[in-house]
């Protein structure tokens, strides 16, 4: 495997971390304004993403400084051609990551509800988007000869890539409403059991069709054979499935390990189905970038991977210590001794 | 056409000024914060003094308000590069990428993961733990600084690479590490921090002693702040001028330009004040207080140095680029130089005598300094954006010195209303995030505003 394919893996890999963390994260986010029944059970689901999403976030900034490391003609291409896409995510991130701490900072309801709804739309926005334009990197969009962008702001919207986005939100917020299962006690983490019932379903169907979707379009707009890209869509719609399976079985450990494992494959599926371009260009199909022809010098990529090799471990080992030390449920008073394992739900005498 | 591209590549340049010196009136105050506010906790886990733990929770909320928006408005940045000039992320991705994916990978989550377990660690983790975290969080945060200004300093000083086939391919990340530039703009920006930092505690105590609210407290917290101000302002009039000494190795035009220099000179005399003599037709100002050698002394080192003019520099690179305009805007360049070193021995100023006060014992009865010292919370705003200014601009008419012209590195896919719109709508976000910020830190600066009680922070929204 030479640098430019481990590069590309490597890029890959930071955007499944980013949306396996930050995916339950803005799910959290997106449930704020219709799960909790006041401003304690509010403030409970906040403080159960609150020491990690900043975190979970800095997973997109190096998938950034990644790609415009590694392969910095997809980096120009992609930032200048989503340019209005990208706006409108960063205006979401911004709202978003000024809520966490300015919310708390005033005692006044209409405060408080401002920041809540700045986490929302916050969120909710920008996993949309994301899906999107994640989308559109394999749908394909106008490229010229030297790789620039082409397009106006609505070739961005095709039926593939709003699905795309949809099925972003859908599978986040289901992801999100799991985690917040295994972070809260009593009432609250009930109606998060209940939401992730309500959501299940939703997220499998809409999740599971832009999957096989993703699989066509690798097929008949990027010249790829059905296999590869059907093996990681598979296992993505196998672990959303059993994810769903285990939600009903009140098994949300195991559930949340699925929709994890569902949302890296997702990420696969999309990286396998792009491969060997890194953002296709249509009508002009020539025009598409690819792992050889933006990718960065060897010699850079060697000193990438160096730090790589020595920091991504690091990075592994740390964030998992974050996550064991705030593991304990949250909301009103603490359960002795309250644990990750799944038997720790409260029965959920009103399921329907 | 020509004028359409000159505007969009205006537009690409206002956009990206307006963010970098918005994000940079939040990072400095981050960088020299986070160190305080760790000494302050380290004290108090060594003395048991609870004061010491009530000045870590008020300077820390302060820190935190700080830090959101410095966070949230540094995301704008990593993506501005591709989105506003991807001629130029083409360009310089093999080298300028690099430290930037250092900086993410080795300081940016580092520090984003461990300011989460200080800021929620109080009651989950040992004291010595907690605070380990974050004497992390500041570490990083240094080192996410010196990568950054590693990039940085490479668009104003190329080291380690070579060009093939336009594209610029480093052949030495230790030459680009150590570069000489980048080393002198790490220490000099980390003072700058280090100042912001210790100036608008400074203040913030002296707020109180005007109100009479806790002086007893805050004197403490003064004191700490004027033994980081006092040579940390002083070591920067130092420091400021050997960085001046390497600007002038790498970026002669830059120096020529920020003491509106237009003919060749030695030795130089520095001019403190002129009016006129910033264009090319008006070259000699019809007023001017000049001291004889300084000039020579601070871009050589040496009271005989020799400085070039700028028309001589012009000719010069002319010869080398071909037909052009190889000069920045002198007049901006000039007082931007000017405003940033008269603020600098403004602070100065103002940490002496907090200094000689705090001797006498009565820093906390000084009416007036108290006045001062919250006039001079602006100093540090206004020497580190005219700082920049003055790095940026005075590297025009180059987006990467002596390689790639501005005007032919900006995003051709990106077209002049989207930038229009892009700006007036970062200008209006920015606007509100600025408001909130300064009503939020005035609020929690305030004598009396919001009580530095120790549980505050340590159970957030969970005291139900």
């Amino acid at each position: 495997m030479n640098l430019e394919i481990l590069w590309f893996c490597v890029i890959a890999f930071f955007w499944a971390g980013y949306f396996v963390l930050e995916g339950f994260d803005f799910g959290v986010g997106m449930l704020l304004p219709f799960l909790p029944r006041d401003e304690g059970e509010r403030g409970a689901m906040f403080e159960s993403i609150g020491p990690v999403w900043d975190g979970n976030e800095v997973w997109l900034v190096v998938a950034g400084g990644a790609t415009f490391a590694a392969f910095p003609a997809w980096y120009g291409a992609m930032f200048s051609g989503f340019y209005l896409a990208l706006i409108l995510i960063l205006f979401f991130l911004i709202i978003r990551v000024v809520s966490f701490e300015w919310r708390e900072k005033s005692e006044s309801p209409a405060w408080r509800r401002t920041w809540m709804w700045a986490n929302t739309v916050g969120s909710a926005g920008a996993a949309l988007v994301w899906g999107i334009g994640l989308s559109n990197l394999l749908h394909g969009v106008p490229l010229d000869s030297s790789g620039d962008y082409t397009g106006g702001f609505w070739n961005l919207f095709t039926g593939y890539t709003i699905l795309g986005g949809i099925a972003f939100v859908l599978l986040f917020a289901f992801h999100g409403a799991i985690y917040l299962t295994l972070r809260t006690i009593g009432d609250l983490c009930e109606r998060s059991l209940r939401t992730a019932r309500l959501l299940a379903i939703p997220a499998l169907a809409v999740g599971g069709g832009y999957l096989i979707w993703t699989v066509a379009v690798a097929v008949d707009r990027n010249d790829q054979s059905v296999f590869p890209p059907v093996l990681p869509a598979a296992i993505a719609i196998a672990a959303f499935a059993l994810a769903a399976v285990f939600v009903f079985a009140k098994k949300t450990g195991i559930a949340f390990t699925l929709t994890a494992i569902g949302i890296l494959s997702l990420v696969a599926t999309l990286f396998t189905s792009l491969y060997p371009r890194v953002m296709v260009s249509s009508p002009d199909f020539g025009n598409s970038l690819t792992v050889q022809n933006a990718a960065s010098a060897h010699y850079t990529l060697a000193v990438m991977s160096v730090v790589a090799v020595i920091f991504v471990p690091l990075i592994l080992l740390y964030q998992g210590w974050t996550y064991s030390v705030f593991r304990a449920r949250v909301g009103g008073k603490e359960l002795p001794g309250a644990t990750d394992s799944p038997s720790a739900v409260p029965g959920d005498s009103a399921a329907t | 056409m020509n004028v359409l591209a000159s505007t969009t590549v205006d537009l690409a340049r206002v956009q990206f000024a307006t963010t970098s010196i918005y994000h940079f009136l939040f990072v400095p105050l981050t960088l020299g914060l986070g160190p305080l506010v760790a000494i302050m906790q380290t004290l108090w886990l060594r003395s048991k003094d609870e004061r010491w733990l009530r000045l870590t929770k008020f300077f820390g909320t302060l820190l935190l308000i700080n830090i959101a928006i410095a966070v949230a408005t540094g995301l704008v940045q990593e993506f501005e590069f591709g989105m506003n000039w991807s001629v130029y992320s083409r360009f310089v991705g093999n080298v300028f990428g690099a430290p930037l994916a250092i900086e993410g990978l080795a300081a940016f989550f580092i520090e984003s993961t461990f300011l989460g377990l200080w800021i929620f660690g109080w009651d989950r983790l040992s004291p010595r733990v907690h605070l380990a975290t974050l004497w992390v969080v500041v570490v990083a945060s240094w080192a996410s600084g010196y990568f950054i200004l590693v990039a940085n300093s490479w668009m104003q000083h190329p080291v380690g690479y070579k060009v093939v086939n336009g594209q610029a391919q480093l052949t030495s990340v230790w030459a680009l590490l150590s570069n000489n530039f980048a080393l002198r703009a790490f220490v000099h920006t980390m003072l700058a921090g280090l100042i912001f930092g210790s100036i608008v505690m400074l203040a913030i105590c002296c707020w109180h002693f005007l109100r009479g609210h806790e002086a007893d407290l805050f004197l403490k917290a003064a004191k700490l702040a004027l033994i980081v101000a006092l040579p940390a302002t002083f070591l920067q009039l130092i420091v400021g001028n050997r960085f001046g000494e390497a600007v002038t190795s790498a970026q002669s035009m830059k120096i020529a330009a920020s003491e509106a220099q237009w003919n060749t000179c030695q030795p130089c005399s520095f001019s403190l004040f002129q009016i006129g003599g910033f264009t090319e037709q008006d070259q000699t100002p019809s007023f001017s207080i000049t001291v004889p050698r300084v000039l020579s002394y601070m871009a050589t080192g040496s009271f005989d140095g020799q400085v070039q003019g700028l028309n001589e520099l012009q000719k010069q690179e002319e010869r080398k680029y071909g037909p052009g305009n190889y000069m920045p805007n002198v007049r901006v360049i000039y007082w931007s130089m000017r405003v940033m070193a008269y603020m600098g021995v403004l602070m100065l100023m103002v940490a002496a005598l907090g200094a000689w006060l705090y001797w006498k014992k009565k820093l906390e009865t000084a009416r007036w300094f108290h006045r001062t010292a919250l006039v001079a919370i602006a100093f540090p705003y206004i020497a580190a954006t005219a700082g920049w200014i003055l790095t940026e601009m005075g590297r025009q008419p180059w987006i990467v010195q002596g390689l790639l012209l501005t005007d032919k590195a900006n995003s051709p896919a990106v077209s002049t209303t989207w930038l229009g719109l892009s700006l007036g709508f970062f200008i209006a976000l920015y606007v509100v995030l600025g408001v909130v910020d300064f009503v939020l830190m005035r609020r929690y600066a305030k004598p009396g505003g919001a009580p530095p009680e120790p549980t505050t922070e340590a159970t957030p929204a969970v005291t139900y």
